[in-house]
């Protein structure tokens, strides 16, 4: 048993410690927004938060995250307020399918904890999802909607 | 933990006794009295509207939705004529099994080809024109008030004379009981309040806080999970595994062969299951394709161009006398390689089979595919299966052109009977194992006059066909006739823009042993490439302006060269661009939309910067002008990014790249601005996912060319050392 604390709450997954994070996520917990698509963090669909730094958790072991504080998707949104990435993705529709969709409102949520107005040069280094359909325009538009929020 | 999504749990009865196995079989009786209900209850006026009592109206949506918005588009064509609330939309996926006890109400589910609206919109605007009529003659009856006396607006009747309103909830139940109207007249467009406008997506709040459902998502309880391996090498088949060897790793319940040519193992736990597959020796009889390459593909594909005999898309006049006669002729050899679709979500189907019963969850364009593939798998007939569909992780074409993977997690299942069990592919399995854009040649040979004027072209394509991979059924002699996107002597369709007196395009087909399949635009990506790009070497050829060129050769072709002028002339085409910038056009027409684009590059070294793309499209209707725009500029992400970076090489009988690390994708850095020129010019129906993708990539090498001097012809680009900066 391994004890994660995930969206403030003490979870205790039954896994090897060899399991990488994303799935004890999704199987173990339960919680499925957050998503598998390539499993070497490449594409960023899994991005949560660990101890506040947006990480790629198909590359993070269970047994390094135990005792560290992380966020889901799920966990984004505080005492049902939406994050301001949030609404601004609902404000400027930005999803298409949506699937890699909770990694890359993460990743924006730690840019803007990191630099609350970032300019297009810091969303191009720190925001490195693959997203198939491509959204990639409505979502630099709703970075700057969100930082300007 | 278990979380059973709603679609599980619908079904729907007749008034008040219920039908055994939950399927509504009364519905093809006349209507009479009867009410159909959902299974909250609420009454169905018709196939394509359920309306609660709180005012909730509930839009059935037969197609998938994958990112492209149909279902949001697909419940405005409704909304608009059913004169509802827009804010008290909701929305529902019927079921294949559903549709089929019903005799097909919902017509087709497939989701390709931009097929979603263009062919479904008169379907659903009469369903919802219906149900509006029913629902005020409801009214109109309890009143004792003709119905032509009432009017309608966002759900609620007036009946001006008597001052009397009531809403759709309250008339729903009354409403459902009445015959439905032969043959509802239908909105002109131009009155359009719904349709039309750029309301939001209907799906966006679940996708931002991880709710949305996906196939991968599905939980049952007492689930299962299971990972698969199959034979790297096309056509190979499964020689042995040793099970024992994992069957005491935790969680492992079973090791299994999937039909001929894979194993599973079934574990408490996906983790599980692909770590013991992982472990499992396993010895594979690579077949009489292991000698397959990149290199022996090419050399076939090669030798096509020089063969006499060819399928014959499109010939005008005698190209041989044309050639003969020529003062001067101008060739290129093009390429184009095999791609997978890499939709973000891999594949994966969840199964539960019985003796009597065969269910299946899972993210596919074409449902009813999917459920005459779990008929055909259990060996239950369909009316014994149902498919669930889910929202899609991108689709993309792979999830129509097979439904392999729900075989798969059927055959997995038959293993576990009563258990439900998910199938999920790694993304190196997904890799692997798809239904690629096929490879193609091309050879492009012009005639030229004295006076510079283009007498005649040639353009023969060798190489792989979609249609005799998936659908051989759909060959016409021979001819595929997919293979001629934007190449038809003529229709709506995807019709060649250009008038050229002595004509000839054509098709050696070349079938390699790698599985060719659907893809976003697929046959016109290649196609508008070896179309744009050799116009622009024309043009260069001939010196002339690549506008002024393509002009005189399309003047027959209004609605080609209308939106080839929007896009120019947005851009300023003719006027200095930026320092260091250069620019390049593109056109195509393909899935019955218009579409050209004019793109801004700058070449650094090695380093491609795309700096705007300006796209104009003629789709006849527009009934979203906001999602048209996320599609246009997605489009160009997923063409762009092929364009630079994806090739499928094959060694071996097998696909060598397996994952994003070696097949990379766009990412924000290499967007470009995109702009878009919606122009419907209406009369028609055109689609919106697919057709603008062709343009980008050769808008950008035309441009790229203006700003190098070098023509490349074979991709993708990376094989240049070129990256997108």
């Amino acid at each position: 048993m391994t004890r994660l604390t995930i969206n403030g709450t003490a979870r205790d997954v039954d896994v090897e410690p060899d399991t990488p994070l994303l799935w004890a996520i999704r199987e173990n917990v339960g919680l499925t927004g957050t998503k598998y698509g390539c499993g070497i963090a490449q594409c960023g669909a899994c991005t949560v938060h660990i101890d506040g730094v947006a990480t790629r958790s198909c590359g993070v072991l269970v047994s390094d995250a135990a005792g560290k504080q992380i966020i889901t998707i799920e966990g984004l949104a505080q005492n049902g307020v939406l994050h301001k990435v949030q609404k601004a993705w609902i404000d400027h529709d930005v999803p298409q399918c949506g699937y890699c969709q909770s990694g890359m409102i993460m990743a924006v949520a730690a840019l803007l904890k990191e630099k609350a107005k970032p300019t297009d040069a810091d969303i191009d280094a720190a925001i490195t999802n693959i997203c198939r359909c491509g959204t990639f325009q409505q979502a630099r538009e709703a970075i700057h909607i969100a930082a300007n929020a | 933990m278990n979380y059973v999504p709603n679609m599980n749990r619908r079904s729907f009865v007749v008034g008040a006794a219920a039908v055994g196995g939950g399927l509504a079989l009364g519905l093809d009786l006349p209507l009479g009295p009867q009410v159909v209900r959902a299974a909250d209850g609420a009454p169905e006026v018709n196939a394509w509207v359920v309306i609660r009592p709180d005012e909730t109206v509930v839009i059935r949506i037969a197609r998938s939705e994958m990112g492209q918005g149909t279902l949001t588009g697909l419940a405005q064509l409704v909304a608009e004529e059913l004169e509802c609330d827009w804010s008290k939309v909701t929305t529902d996926f019927p079921t294949p099994g559903e549709n089929l006890a019903r005799k097909r109400i919902w017509g087709d589910f497939f989701t390709a080809g931009s097929q979603g609206l263009r062919m479904s919109h008169e379907l659903v605007r009469k369903g919802g024109a219906a149900a509006r009529m029913m629902l005020i003659q409801a009214a109109a009856k309890q009143w004792g008030v003709p119905a032509a006396e009432c009017t309608v607006d966002k759900g609620v009747i007036t009946h001006k004379a008597s001052g009397r309103s009531t809403t759709y909830g309250k008339v729903a139940d009354a409403a459902a009981k009445l015959e439905p109207p032969k043959d509802p007249p239908l909105k002109d467009p131009k009155d359009w309040k719904i349709a039309g406008k750029g309301v939001k997506r209907l799906d966006t709040p679940d996708k931002v806080v991880g709710k949305t459902v996906y196939g991968i998502d599905i939980k049952l309880p007492g689930m299962l999970s299971a990972a698969v391996k199959d034979c790297p090498v096309f056509g190979g088949k499964l020689k042995s595994f040793d099970g024992a060897k994992v069957q005491g790793m935790k969680g492992v319940k079973k090791v299994v062969q999937v039909g001929t040519s894979a194993v599973a193992v079934i574990a408490d736990t996906w983790w599980r299951a692909k770590s013991a597959l992982d472990a499992l020796p396993i010895e594979w009889d690579e077949g009489e394709n292991a000698n397959t390459s990149s290199a022996s593909i090419a050399e076939w594909l090669q030798a096509g161009l020089d063969v006499e005999q060819a399928i014959v898309g499109n010939q005008q006049g005698d190209i041989k006398s044309a050639l003969a006669g020529a003062a001067r002729m101008v060739e290129a050899v093009y390429s184009y390689p095999y791609q997978n679709q890499a939709a973000m979500e891999p594949m994966n189907a969840t199964a539960r089979y019985t003796a009597d019963k065969c269910e299946v969850w899972c993210s596919t364009q074409n449902g009813e595919a999917a459920l005459a593939v779990a008929s055909e798998t259990s060996g239950l007939p369909a009316t014994k299966c149902e498919v669930y569909k889910t929202y899609l992780g991108g689709g993309f074409g792979r999830r129509a052109t097979s439904q392999d993977y729900v075989r798969q997690a059927v055959l997995i299942a038959k293993e576990m009977p009563g258990t439900p069990v998910k199938l999920l592919w790694t993304r190196e399995e997904d890799m692997t194992h798809g239904w690629y854009h096929p490879v193609t040649h091309c050879r492009m040979l012009a005639a030229v006059d004295a006076n510079n004027n283009v007498t005649g072209l040639h353009m023969r394509i060798s190489g792989q066909s979609i249609l005799a991979t998936v659908t051989p059924g759909r060959l016409q002699n021979g001819k595929d006739p997919a293979t001629f996107s934007g190449l038809n002597p003529g229709g709506a369709e995807a019709a060649f823009g250009y008038t050229i007196p002595n004509l000839l395009i054509d098709h050696s087909m070349r079938n390699p042993p790698i599985p060719a399949g659907f893809w976003r635009g697929v046959n016109i990506n290649h196609n508008a490439i070896y179309v744009e790009c050799f116009m622009d070497e024309l043009a260069h050829a001939v010196g002339q302006d690549p506008l002024e060129f393509r002009r005189r050769l399309m003047a027959d072709h209004p609605k080609h060269l209308a939106v080839l002028n929007a896009a120019a002339e947005k851009a300023g085409w003719g006027k200095p661009a930026p320092q260091g910038v250069f620019r390049g056009l593109a056109q195509a027409n393909s899935f019955g939309s218009y579409t050209a684009a004019c793109a801004e590059v700058s070449v650094n070294g090695n380093a491609v910067k795309i700096h705007r793309i300006v796209c104009a499209t003629d789709p006849g209707h527009a009934v979203n002008p906001a999602q048209i725009e996320r599609q246009v500029a997605g489009s160009f992400v997923y063409g762009l990014s092929a364009l630079f970076y994806q090739e499928c090489t094959v060694k071996g009988g097998r696909i060598e790249l397996e994952n994003f690390d070696s097949y990379d994708s766009m990412r924000i850095s290499g967007m470009p601005k995109v702009e878009t020129i919606l122009m419907p010019s209406g009369g028609f129906w055109g689609g919106v996912g697919e057709p603008t993708i062709a343009v980008a990539a050769p808008a950008v090498l035309n441009a790229m060319f203006a700003a190098t001097g070098k023509r490349i012809r074979s991709f993708p680009l990376k094989n240049q050392g070129l990256t997108l900066a």
